[in-house]
């Protein structure tokens, strides 16, 4: 037994050999590599941080109409003390907009109703999308050929003015804003599950499973759906920067969050008249929008880089 | 060539129809009653029941929808239940403005996209390309509506009384009008025929319309109008291209047989302009399909910002008045005109690239 020994010391010292790295630590180390990545990475750090925190953070409450509290007038525009507005007036960074209402903290509390929509729209999409796809690719026939024509319906129709149509349908407000943009985005998630299912089908490690007995749901969980994650992601990232662009527009128009919610789209959509008096009341919502979708923007091209190198930047979530 | 075109066209078939039948769905579902929103809440049950047999509301739905293709393969869309007058005249009226519109956009986009997008992929890595690729970023993140109200809001009021200023809405100056070219030329056309709308939609394209009648005052007016619209819808295609054409081109610029191009000597504008755009052009003409859609439903919201009378605006009125006709009117043109830019896509492919035709 004490042969042994010297054996086990000969080994080489793995300290000088590159450990076989896992996928998501090869992932994770190409992600790192890239700045914008971590920029978008960041940006929706903070924003997490001030949508959790936003009671903390913001100085005045979202709703609270500052009438007879403080001495200022609707729309005032923004003052900030470090820029030379007179010390004994308070300070609103981002103004007052038009029912007396503290701008920032608006702007603050409209984050969450924007990380909200962009996860859940897409959570939705997602699933039903996946469903869907693994449906039409794995029984093939008429069954893909119903699902994806009506897909096809779908996508042939603006996704914005398929979104107005069947806000229209549900009557205006925010969760059916949500369901709306959430059913215009399936088709997206059901192609790319579907193809996913169609190319994996065909392998031997499929046919070995059934051989072993594996049933269809175990098959389509255990062996297609971990193959189609990579693009399902990368979608998804994407398509959130998109949801949280056309649910702004459907609020804007008066279809989605309606007043007094601290949504930015509604904030914008219900000040867009004021443009040429009070143009802060404008721009700090359209900019905090800009902001989210970019932070989304930039993680989703990121995530693509890493996860899949061969699919390189390119499009976007837009298309 | 022939026989795929032929294939893919019949495909676009069952598309067609499932449209029209959402259209319809869609129309129908919509809460509230037409004969009470146009008529207002006091009309009396037989005022409404006139109303609806006049407008063919009381017959059963599939009746309906059937009645709704057949008018549709006509041509006919019925008439306007808001404004009592044939949607055909309406959408005459209404298209030309989109169309000019989001033509305008897809120019200004594909010019600066494609440029950018070429610049920054010869000078991969450089200042130039970091500052585009940035510059593309905050373009596809910027909502359409936002850029639009601070575009009015910078050339409208910051550039006030400079030679920069641009008027904020509308499509021609008060005072201003666009003589149609069949009156300026003394045709004779019967108002309301099908060759009137025929000729009535090629005047309403203004700037077509002006240049043909040589009305040089008129065609500035309007450019300046379109100016900041078009600017405002084109920064998302913008964007969406200049960084399609980069990793394109980087792609392609990266294959043995440009080196074997530049090995026999090929002048490497030659290089650029013959071996590699090519094949770089074939994913652009995909994506600038797709922007089509996008465009038009960017064209909603431009449009309600710049007060233009185009069919974003009406369809988005008449979806809040429940307006069937024109709902069911517009949406088919426009998931029509979809349908259609994208078969050309696809058929473009064919002579982009000559392995499609063998499929």
């Amino acid at each position: 037994m004490t042969v042994a020994q010297p054996e086990v010391a000969q080994l080489p010292d793995t300290s000088l050999v590159s450990k076989p790295s896992s996928l998501w630590a090869t992932t994770l180390r190409r992600f790192l590599k890239r700045r914008s990545a971590l920029v978008g990475m960041g940006i929706l750090s903070t924003l997490i941080l001030l949508a959790i925190f936003a009671p903390v953070i913001a100085p005045y409450d979202p709703t609270q109409v500052l009438i007879g509290i403080e001495d200022v007038r609707k729309r005032t525009a923004p003052c900030i003390h470090l820029l030379g507005c007179p010390l004994d007036q308070p300070q609103h960074l981002m103004g007052i907009d038009g029912n007396v209402r503290d701008q920032l903290s608006r702007v603050i509390y409209g984050t969450r109703y924007s990380l909200f929509i962009g996860f859940t729209t897409v959570g939705f999409a997602i699933i039903v999308g996946i469903i869907l796809g693994a449906v039409a690719g794995y029984l093939g026939g008429w069954v893909d050929n119903v699902i994806m024509r009506v897909m096809d319906v779908l996508l042939a129709f603006p996704s914005l003015l398929l979104a107005i149509a069947i806000v229209a349908v549900l009557g205006p407000g925010l969760e059916n804003a949500l369901l709306a943009i959430g059913i215009v985005s399936i088709p997206a998630y059901a192609r790319v599950m579907r193809s996913s299912v169609l190319s994996v089908k065909v392998t031997e490690y499929i046919e070995a499973s059934k051989a072993l007995g594996a049933g269809p749901l175990r098959i389509l969980i255990g062996s297609v759906l971990p193959n189609a994650i990579t693009p399902l992601i990368v979608q998804g990232t994407l398509g959130i920067a998109t949801a949280i662009l056309d649910a702004a527009a459907l609020s804007f128009l008066g279809l989605g969050a309606q007043p007094p919610t601290p949504e930015w789209g509604t904030m914008l959509g219900s000040e867009r008249n004021q443009v040429f008096t009070a143009p802060h009341l404008v721009f700090f919502p359209g900019l905090a929008i800009m902001i989210t979708v970019l932070a989304f923007n930039l993680l989703g091209d990121g995530l693509r880089d890493a996860l899949d190198p061969r699919l390189s930047s390119g499009g976007t979530g837009q298309a | 060539m022939g026989q795929y075109a032929i294939r893919r066209i019949l495909s676009a078939i069952p598309v067609l129809f499932g449209i029209l039948l959402v259209t319809f769905i869609l129309a129908r579902s919509i809460p509230g009653d037409p004969c009470k929103s146009i008529l207002g809440e006091k009309a009396t049950v037989a005022v409404c029941e006139k109303f609806a047999r006049d407008h063919g509301l009381d017959k059963p739905l599939p009746v309906q929808f059937a009645i709704f293709m057949a008018d549709v393969l006509r041509g006919d869309f019925g008439d306007s239940i808001r404004f009592s007058r044939p949607v055909t005249l309406i959408l005459v009226e209404r298209l030309p403005m989109t169309i000019e519109l989001s033509l305008t956009a897809l120019i200004i986009a594909i010019i600066i996209g494609l440029s950018a997008g070429i610049i920054s992929a010869l000078r991969h890595n450089s200042l130039v390309d970091v500052a585009t690729m940035i510059g593309a970023n905050i373009g596809v993140s910027m909502p359409v509506f936002w850029l639009g109200l601070m575009l009015a809001y910078l050339f409208a009021i910051v550039f006030k009384d400079t030679p920069l200023w641009l008027p904020p809405s509308g499509r021609l100056t008060a005072g201003l009008s666009a003589t149609p070219y069949y009156e300026v030329f003394g045709w004779g056309l019967a108002k309301g025929t099908a060759v009137f709308k025929f000729f009535e939609f090629f005047a309403n394209l203004y700037i077509f319309n002006s240049i043909i009648t040589r009305n040089w005052e008129v065609l500035v007016d309007v450019l300046r109008h379109l100016f900041l619209p078009a600017v405002a819808l084109s920064t998302i295609p913008m964007a969406i291209i200049a960084r399609m054409t980069r990793s394109s081109l980087l792609d392609v610029m990266g294959r043995e047989y440009i080196r074997a191009a530049r090995a026999k000597g090929v002048l490497e504008l030659n290089v650029i302009a013959k071996h590699a755009m090519r094949n770089a052009l074939l994913p652009l003409a995909t994506i600038i399909g797709l922007q089509l859609g996008a465009l038009l439903g960017g064209a909603v919201l431009t449009e309600t910002i710049f007060g233009l009378a185009g069919v974003g605006r009406i369809l988005f009125e008449a979806i809040t008045a429940r307006d069937y006709p024109i709902i069911q009117a517009f949406t088919v043109v426009i998931a029509v005109g979809y349908v259609a830019v994208n078969l050309l896509v696809d058929l473009s492919y064919s002579y982009l690239d000559p392995r499609v035709r063998l499929e």
